[in-house]
């Protein structure tokens, strides 16, 4: 939360780092010793997060949920069993809501408490979304928010923030981009940025990956 | 508690600041510090809401100067030391010196996959009757509990509509405190943008949070 780009900041802030990372160090020998970790299944669970579960896995869902409207139906009538269809579920994304943006409406979530993102479809929240500026902002302003993601939306759009304060986690499912009928669900996955399932961005154009 | 993780409104923290290409991980330290977190939740006992409030429990202007693993980890040091299961001096010197305590489990690598499919429900059966109904109005209730909450400050006494029932889920209210899960029916409450920060406001946003019905009021 801190923010490193400041430069009087920074020699503090550097050896405040080096000290966290002598003690992370620390107790992890202090806790393999005791028997109460075993170092394997922390490299596990490291190689689950940085390499199987990340938002290319939400990119399939909306995928999906833009080709076949059968799997759409059942996304949005309930999240959780329609999600698991694909192979997703589990911590942080126990109880699936997904919303669905039209033109007149746009979905966007936020914790302002904490950092509650869902993990089986988006992986681990990146540093901005766990931030200060974003935290606070999102419920009183999105649209200024909306502003530092370069994303202007029209004056009429009725901007929906979900403020994930228990168990529930949100995916956001955007507007299928014009000009893709008949794409495959894998080329249409690729449309599908993070961002656009957070809210604060929106999908690529065909023209963007045509680049 | 009305601390320094409560930053709905709040004001001054400046621009959102997208990372391009972002890393999952920032640095070594990061992936052994979410690592050791999650892989202690089984020997060490306690449950989601006591690490919630572990990490926001705090001075908010610490709060506020930690990045997100250093909370994490802090809050993880905080939660060893209540149990017994680390102490300063064996951080200090990097080595256990005291006998472990005994766990009744812990992770091994063959349980990963299993513990993170599994993950957490916090859905519980009921057989008492919702209070509300999707249309219904209510008004937040005016808390200030010292101990954890879910109930942002933002919203309190405010009046909102009831969207969705969720069903009856775990109360963090309860459960952060050990004073057991109390299943509370929980739903989600969509408020006017105006209602919150004021006639002046965007008109065009509407904010909702999901609330236990002890958090609320028919009005």
């Amino acid at each position: 939360m801190s923010d490193h780009d400041h430069d009087h900041h920074h020699d503090h802030d550097h050896s405040e780092l080096s000290e966290t990372q002598l003690r992370v160090r620390a107790l992890e020998t202090v806790l393999t010793e005791k028997g109460y970790v075993d170092p394997a299944a922390l490299d596990l669970l490291i190689e689950t997060y940085e390499k199987k579960v990340g938002p290319r896995n939400g990119a399939r869902v909306v995928a999906r949920a833009w080709a076949d409207l059968a799997f759409r139906a059942r996304l949005f009538n309930d999240a959780t069993p329609a999600i698991a269809e694909i192979g997703y579920a589990g911590r942080q994304g126990e109880h699936i809501v997904a919303l669905e943006n039209t033109p007149k409406l746009h979905n966007m979530v936020v914790c302002t408490l904490c950092s509650c993102y869902p993990w089986p479809v988006l992986g681990l929240p990146p540093v901005w979304y766990k931030s200060a500026p974003y935290r606070s902002r999102a419920v009183a302003d999105p649209r200024s928010v909306l502003a530092d993601f370069g994303v202007t939306l029209s004056n009429d759009t009725e901007i929906r923030i979900w403020d994930s304060t228990a168990e529930i986690r949100y995916l956001v499912v955007p507007m299928r981009p014009a000009g893709t009928e008949g794409w495959s669900e894998e080329k249409l996955a690729e449309l599908v940025t993070r961002d656009s399932m957070i809210g604060t961005g929106l999908p690529k154009s065909p023209k963007e990956i045509a680049k | 508690m009305n601390g320094g993780q409560d930053l709905g409104g709040t004001h001054g923290h400046g621009p959102v600041k997208p990372e391009p290409n972002e890393p999952v991980f920032h640095g070594e330290w990061e992936k052994r510090a979410f690592a050791l977190t999650l892989a202690m939740g089984m020997p060490g006992g306690w449950n989601i809401d006591m690490s919630r409030f572990a990490r926001e429990n705090r001075p908010p202007a610490e709060y506020l100067s930690m990045t997100y693993y250093q909370i994490w980890f802090a809050a993880l040091v905080t939660l060893l030391k209540e149990r017994g299961l680390a102490a300063d001096d064996e951080i200090v010197a990097g080595h256990s010196l005291h006998p472990p305590k005994p766990v009744k489990r812990i992770l091994s690598p063959g349980d990963v996959a299993k513990m993170l499919h599994r993950g957490g429900p916090t859905e519980r059966d009921t057989n008492t009757a919702a209070a509300f109904k999707p249309g219904d109005r209510v008004r937040t209730k005016n808390i200030n509990p010292l101990t954890h909450t879910r109930l942002p400050r933002y919203v309190r006494g405010h009046v909102g509509t009831i969207e969705r029932v969720n069903g009856c889920h775990v109360f963090p209210d309860s459960n952060s405190t050990g004073a057991g899960e109390n299943p509370q029916w929980l739903y989600t409450v969509r408020f006017d943008g105006r209602e919150l920060w004021g006639a002046g406001s965007d008109p065009t946003i509407r904010v909702s949070i999901d609330a236990w019905e002890p958090y609320l009021e028919a009005v």
